[in-house]
């Protein structure tokens, strides 16, 4: 099946509108792209869209805990994650240190996620 | 109980202990000077980096991608190791051209005397005064930046039906941030014809998303007595106008506000500094070194930066040259005045000197410009000329004068601008 | 069973609470809003007019002159900021000097002291300031400017903590009379009360028709402001008003007692008693007629714009007096402008009407007079301030950084008669959040401060009472 997808790039302050062709699920033709960065950005935001995933997460003595996905989630990911470290709290044990990972493998993604500050016992 | 000191003596003392106050503070430690205080009015360091929860920080700086508060971790790591002194929950209520400090803490007021001061205090939100947006006053209506407190630090959702005014940075993740937690953003609206955020916002805070941008809108009325019930919009045209007929009702419980940053200079004013109209921060040489002696500014006091790598950077040039102005290292030459062409609302350093050193030079442009030139010239004679895809006033433009260019500068002023091809 | 039932918490029912207090009466006020001072009280000009205004004879005249003769030391006792900034009613023609002239000649009726007629040379030497086609002036000295809210919230602090009740959220919807009581209802809830005051300002015609009276109507007139930046508070050093023309009375500019610059109000005349948005067509108004005035206003340093009501009375004076038909209930209604200068007199006034009627108790042997206000720790010398931390350190913690307000006194806020229960009670009587970020950043913390203090959870926390709550829960 054929389709043509439109997508603003990001890759510069440009931000060119790139035209992106496509035949069952793969990419057959990019343009309106002034560089080449274009046309990789656009062959990977149609085939594996990803994206860092930002939240916060409640700790179990009631504060919160800022963290992030260690790399990109698939992007159709981003509200099951979402739903699944609302229902949860983690544990602080004797402390958590910036880059430790509170959540691993969410949703069976493969990737975890991760303290961005550190927080001890109060 | 610690003893209080009512008076207290330091060869630097930072006013502000977020990514610039840091940052400076570093920058004159391994410079090699001593006595350094960084004063903090939040229990915490890292400014208000600690709330910005998302990443696309240090890119220039440590060439990866951070988290506000993973950025402002490197750098109170850094400040810790270094030994450098910071106090918390310390608000500083005066400041004189002599460079004495009044801050008030849970210890009581104190009075702080320095030999320089490094101003970063960053900036504050506009809000709703001076928008002319009539109608009622309920609660609802927030500025981008309180509800990114209360829902990354309080973890409180302020709104669930969300009208955003303003598409800068914080308006686009503010929009992406409400809806992960729950809340449906119906729109965003700028007034301009253009946002002011970086593209990879606009694509990943509201189109992965599907949240409508309405550029050329604004809110002009908002309704509902005790909470927000909605608001009236209305089309900007191009000559700033309302458009007749072009209003509409949408309803909502909540705006949040995004519209624009103003660097907090209260002190700066106290204290004498001269300041910059467009920029209103400090009008500052190369060494980040205001009108009076002795106090510098850098961050997001000095001008609004759209990169926290930027901040940085300026702050550590500030507290390097801090550092060599109290240690007798002053690398001084004849002042040159930075004139402001066609198309550049503002450059900083607003005055440079024609040193023997690298000199790069902040500035914004007054629109939009595409494959357009930026240019340097001194006395007619072209200093820097290079092209630009686009040059827009949302990203800071930077531009690098070599060393020995600088040192040729053989004029009171050089003029920087955004030539358009001919 | 109370003695007094007073009906509405503004700045008439509040001194008049006040008054009463002195006596051996059981008193409560009953507001139908979360807090005091929300109507008309809650935003008008803040000027304690010198008293020329006013028709001779009428009690607008007489109670504006006694009222501003007293409010020094009123304001002293309740430790309310009030300042003596003078007055001036500017001139920009020849026919505007007549107005002026005019003004003057009723002044002196009225028995305003120290009234001059000014030429441009002073009165440019006194305002450097104002637009050079002032011609002259009329010169009143004794004019003051004065917080309306700070000062409603101190008297009835004072009232309360000479034993006066207070009932928030209590709005009258039943009067009844069972002969020589009433009975006050609303929701459910009743009060009894011998004798009833009814200070109700805008809805003062609705109460009085509960009890059958409709001898007086009241009509919202709207007025709106812009404030600015506390930078600007320098720019006019006196209340400055324009002569009356033919067109209208003109806007006024004047420094706040806060030390802010504020511009307006416009008169419109409404329907609706509770419509308090603001207007394109207000705002332009506004501004267009203070830029004679003050000619390049800099509204890029507005930093909030707001309206507030007159309580417009049918009579054109205030109606101050017993009902014909309905004993023992006494109307103190139509307090517009100089309402808030002649608040002091008009409690004194209503005090020997009911003397005379013999409602009174005797004396209280130990009314206190004083009370001292929250502390307001960026004002007070170095000492002092640092007195108070080292009692609370709380009070060293700076919540409100525009306006320096501290921890503490958000807290003491909450704690003192009459407790702020809300995010625009702290406002009211801190100032936090009236600045110039206007609450963008101390919000969260005064949310979160309040929700500490009342035991209640954050979402429970509301702006300015029922249905203005700030937040929706927690986000997990």
């Amino acid at each position: 099946m054929k389709e043509t997808r439109y997508l603003t790039c990001i890759v510069c302050p440009v931000g060119c509108r790139l035209t992106v062709e496509m035949e069952d699920g793969k990419v057959l033709k990019v343009s309106g792209n002034e560089c080449k960065r274009g046309e990789e950005y656009a062959r990977k935001e149609c085939v594996n869209p990803v994206r860092t995933l930002t939240t916060t997460v409640r700790v179990d003595d009631g504060r919160l805990l800022s963290i992030r996905s260690a790399e990109p989630l698939p992007k159709d990911l981003i509200f099951p994650c979402m739903a699944t470290i609302d229902n949860l709290a983690v544990v602080i044990g004797s402390g958590i240190e910036v880059g430790d990972v509170v959540i691993p493998n969410i949703c069976d993604s493969g990737i975890d996620m991760i303290a961005t500050k550190s927080l001890f016992p109060s | 109980m610690r003893e209080t000191k009512r008076e207290e003596h330091y060869d630097l003392v930072v006013i502000g202990g977020g990514p610039a106050g840091m940052a400076a503070a570093i920058a004159a430690k391994e410079e090699g000077l001593d006595r350094i205080l960084i004063l903090e009015r939040e229990e915490f360091l890292g400014g208000i980096l600690q709330q910005c929860i998302h990443n696309g920080f240090g890119l220039h700086k440590f060439n990866e991608e951070l988290t506000g508060p993973e950025y402002a971790d490197r750098y109170e790591r850094r400040v810790k190791t270094l030994g450098i002194e910071y106090r918390l929950g310390v608000t500083v209520t005066d400041l004189t051209s002599q460079r004495v400090i009044t801050a008030v803490g849970e210890y009581g007021v104190s009075r702080i005397y320095a030999h320089a001061i490094i101003l970063a205090m960053g900036c504050r939100e506009r809000n709703r005064g001076p928008l002319q947006i009539v109608g009622s006053r309920p609660a609802g209506i927030y500025t981008a930046g309180a509800a990114q407190k209360f829902v990354n630090l309080k973890g409180m959702l302020p709104g669930k039906e969300v009208i955003i005014l303003g598409s800068g940075d914080i308006g686009l993740i503010m929009a992406r941030r409400m809806t992960l937690e729950g809340a449906h953003v119906k729109a965003v609206l700028e007034y301009l014809p253009y946002s002011g955020g970086l593209k990879r916002n606009i694509v990943q805070c509201l189109d992965d998303f599907e949240i409508p941008l309405m550029l050329s809108h604004t809110v002009v009325q908002i309704h509902g007595k005790q909470r927000v019930e909605g608001v009236t919009v209305c089309e900007v045209g191009d000559d700033g106008q309302y458009v007749p007929d072009s209003s509409q009702y949408i309803s909502c419980d909540t705006v949040l506000l995004s519209v624009g940053l103003i660097p907090e200079n209260e002190l700066a004013k106290k204290a004498g500094v001269s300041l910059d109209p467009i920029t209103g921060g400090a009008v500052v040489n190369s060494r980040r070194e205001t009108s009076v002696p002795g106090i510098f500014s850098c961050g997001n006091v000095l001008h609004v930066h759209d990169v926290v790598d930027y901040v940085s950077e300026e702050a550590e040039i500030a507290g390097r040259a801090a550092a060599r102005y109290l240690l007798g290292r002053r690398n001084t030459g004849r002042p040159v005045v930075v004139k402001k062409g066609v198309g550049v609302r503002y450059v900083v350093p607003q005055v440079i000197e024609n040193v023997n050193e690298d000199l790069k030079l902040f500035f914004r442009s007054d629109g939009v410009y595409r494959d357009a030139y930026l240019k340097v010239s001194c006395n007619g004679e072209t200093l820097y000329h290079r092209k630009r895809k686009i040059v827009t006033p949302g990203e800071m433009a930077t531009v690098v004068l070599k060393n020995d260019v600088v040192a040729s500068i053989n004029d009171d002023e050089i003029t920087v601008e955004v030539e358009m091809p001919s | 069973m109370f003695d007094f039932a007073v009906i509405g918490a503004g700045v008439v029912g509040s001194m008049i609470a006040r008054e009463l207090a002195r006596y051996e009466n059981s008193v409560i006020v009953l507001e139908k809003e979360e807090d005091v001072s929300k109507g008309s009280s809650a935003a008008n000009s803040g000027i304690v007019h010198a008293g020329f205004d006013a028709s001779p004879g009428t009690l607008k005249a007489r109670l504006n002159v006694e009222g501003s003769a007293m409010m020094s030391q009123v304001a002293e006792e309740l430790g309310v900021a009030y300042r003596r900034n003078g007055s001036l009613v500017v001139a920009f023609d020849d026919n505007d000097m007549n107005a002026v002239s005019n003004l003057y000649s009723r002044g002196i009726v009225n028995g305003v002291t120290d009234l001059q007629i000014i030429d441009a040379e002073k009165l440019h030497a006194l305002e450097p300031n104002i637009s050079s086609d002032a011609v002259g002036a009329l010169y009143a000295p004794t004019a003051g400017i004065i917080c309306p809210y700070s000062l409603t919230v101190a008297a009835m602090g004072n009232a309360m903590d000479n034993g006066v009740s207070l009932q928030c959220n209590f709005p009258v919807e039943e009067i009844c009379p069972r002969g020589d009581y009433y009975q006050i209802c609303s929701g459910g809830f009743m009060v009894e009360a011998r004798f009833v005051i009814n200070a109700a300002g805008l809805f003062a015609d609705d109460i009085a028709a509960m009890v059958g009276d409709r001898s007086f109507s009241i009509h919202p007139r709207r007025g709106e402001y812009l404030l600015f930046d506390r930078e600007l508070g320098g720019t006019v050093r006196h209340t400055i008003f324009q002569a009356p023309t033919p067109m209208g009375k003109g806007v006024l500019v004047t420094p706040t007692v806060h030390g802010n610059l504020m511009i307006g109000p416009n008169a419109e005349d409404l329907m609706e008693k509770d419509d308090y948005d603001t207007t394109t067509n207000g705002q332009s108004k506004v501004i267009i007629d203070a830029g004679k005035t003050l000619p390049s206003l800099p509204l890029k340093q507005v930093i909030t714009t707001f309206s507030g009501l007159r309580a417009v009375g049918s009579t054109g004076d205030f109606i101050i007096g017993f009902s014909q038909f309905a004993p023992g209930f006494l109307h103190v209604a139509g307090i517009e402008s100089p309402g808030l200068a002649s608040s002091p007199a008009i409690a004194t006034y209503v005090i020997r009407l009911l003397k005379e009627y013999g409602y009174l108790g005797p004396k209280k042997f130990h009314f206190n007079p004083y009370r001292h206000g929250i502390p307001d720790l960026r004002t007070l010398p170095e000492d002092a301030r640092n007195q108070w931390i080292e009692k609370d350190p709380r009070f060293g913690r700076i919540v409100c950084r525009c306006e320096e307000i501290s921890e503490g006194e958000i807290i003491d806020a909450i704690h003192r008669n009459p407790p702020a229960t809300t995010v625009d009670g702290i406002k009211r009587r801190t100032r936090s959040g009236m600045g110039r970020c206007q609450g963008g950043f101390c919000l969260p913390s005064v949310t979160e401060i309040l929700s500490r203090e009342m035991g209640i959870p954050m979402e429970q926390v509301t702006k300015k009472g029922p249905g203005s709550f700030i937040l929706y829960g927690k986000t997990k």
